[in-house]
């Protein structure tokens, strides 16, 4: 399958499944909310170009607003991981070439440690923006912080459940192929 | 907004229609109950005293050409809801093609919901009583002290209430409804029921925790309130304070 194409059955899984599956679960605090959405921009291939990518995670954060009707909201806090993430790559690739001879970030093409220093950067950056937005409107000094932690521990175990879960497999890619 | 409003309806509506089927039970039994208080209101089931007096129901306040009439209810199917954001939307099957206009009143079978704030062809979202800027009038219903229900944003199942004097002799259980002074809600619609008295020894006023009327958890079935006169009020409240 081609890429744009698993890519665009993705975008509308990952949607579906934090609106209708993600945000109905009873909350068990106000702190924790399961937030798994943004795990596609996560894996996007390495080979999209900046502004590609920054213009997806727009796109992608205004299609979960218009579900939660909050229009800005979870598209800024994607926009601003989208353009954060070539940095995170280009630093934490650990030989010359991985992201010619992979397609996409995954604990078998970055390896364990840079994947999940990968992750847990991007997921508080993306946490914390957004909470960030939600506290300029409502809420004291500890809900930001208690939100914060609370929402990133429950989304970090997501994300590892899913990796678990439905683990990708990446064929090393070189030139002579 | 407004056409992603009914895209997002129209998804939210075939997946409530999977759904719905799960809940059907507990939404039977919700409107079973509803229909057994409106059957003891029933004028037949009271008998007259008074041998003398014929009753006789008046036609008129009841007269459908509708200039007595100050608020038309119109049923509606939820088709999406939230409870674990902090600003919580309901998405209802009801639209502007049906009669349903923004800063209508919502109440479920059990208590006030919220208010609509943005309407498309087909569907309305309505701002849930679990919104950070939701704000309600209400009254105790014993003793008639009004005040506002807002949400801290905490837990979906309750509801707080500020600045209550303490002169008040208030209980736990006691019921917190609608007030007169709303435009949105006819009087005397349960927001809910008095769970915690909070005294703050530094103020003279109780903070009242409240456990909503509504179940937001299982919200199925709900109705639009049309406050008819409202347009005239505010006219001639605007005109009022421009004349001043």
């Amino acid at each position: 399958m081609s890429d744009v194409i698993k890519n665009i059955i993705r975008f509308s899984l990952f949607i579906l499944i934090q609106v209708y599956i993600l945000f109905q679960i009873p909350p068990l605090h106000r702190f924790i909310v399961p937030y798994l959405y943004y795990l596609y921009i996560l894996w996007m291939p390495f080979n999209t170009p900046r502004l590609g990518l920054t213009l997806t995670g727009f796109v992608y954060g205004l299609t979960l607003d218009y579900f939660t009707k909050t229009p800005g909201l979870h598209a800024a806090a994607c926009t601003l991981i989208a353009y954060v993430r070539p940095f995170l790559v280009n630093l934490l690739i650990s030989q010359q070439g991985v992201d010619q001879n992979y397609r996409s970030p995954s604990a078998t093409s970055m390896g364990w440690a840079p994947y999940a220093t990968y992750v847990v950067i991007l997921t508080v950056i993306h946490h914390t923006y957004l909470v960030f937005l939600e506290w300029l409107q409502f809420g004291s000094f500890w809900f930001f912080i208690g939100k914060v932690l609370g929402t990133t521990a429950i989304s970090l175990l997501l994300i590892l459940v899913t990796e678990l879960l439905f683990f990708r497999k990446q064929k090393f890619r070189t030139n002579t192929a | 907004m407004r056409v992603a409003n009914e895209f997002t309806g129209r998804i939210s509506y075939r997946y409530d229609n999977v759904e719905y089927y799960f809940r059907l039970k507990k939404a039977n039994d919700q409107l079973t109950k509803e229909n057994e208080i409106l059957k003891n209101q029933l004028p037949t089931n009271f008998f007259n005293q008074d041998t003398g007096a014929i009753a006789i129901k008046d036609s008129i306040p009841y007269d459908t050409v509708g200039t007595l009439r100050t608020y038309l209810w119109r049923e509606a199917k939820v088709v999406n809801n939230s409870v674990n954001l902090q600003n919580n939307y309901i998405t209802i099957h009801r639209g502007e093609k049906q009669g349903v206009r923004k800063d209508m009143g919502v109440v479920s079978p059990s208590g006030v919901v919220g208010r609509v704030i943005n309407t498309s062809d087909n569907f309305a979202v309505v701002m849930s009583m679990l919104h950070r800027s939701s704000s309600i009038q209400v009254k105790i219903k014993k003793t008639g002290e009004t005040g506002s229900v807002q949400w801290d944003g905490e837990n979906p199942d309750y509801v707080t209430m500020n600045n209550v004097p303490k002169s008040v002799p208030i209980a736990v259980g006691d019921s917190i409804v609608t007030n007169q002074l709303s435009t949105l809600f006819p009087q005397g619609i349960l927001v809910g029921t008095v769970a915690k008295i909070i005294n703050n020894k530094a103020t003279n006023f109780y903070t009242l925790r409240l456990k909503t009327g509504t179940n937001f958890y299982t919200l199925e079935h709900v109705t639009v309130v049309e406050n008819l006169q409202k347009d005239e009020q505010n006219k001639l409240e605007e005109a009022t304070r421009k004349s001043q």
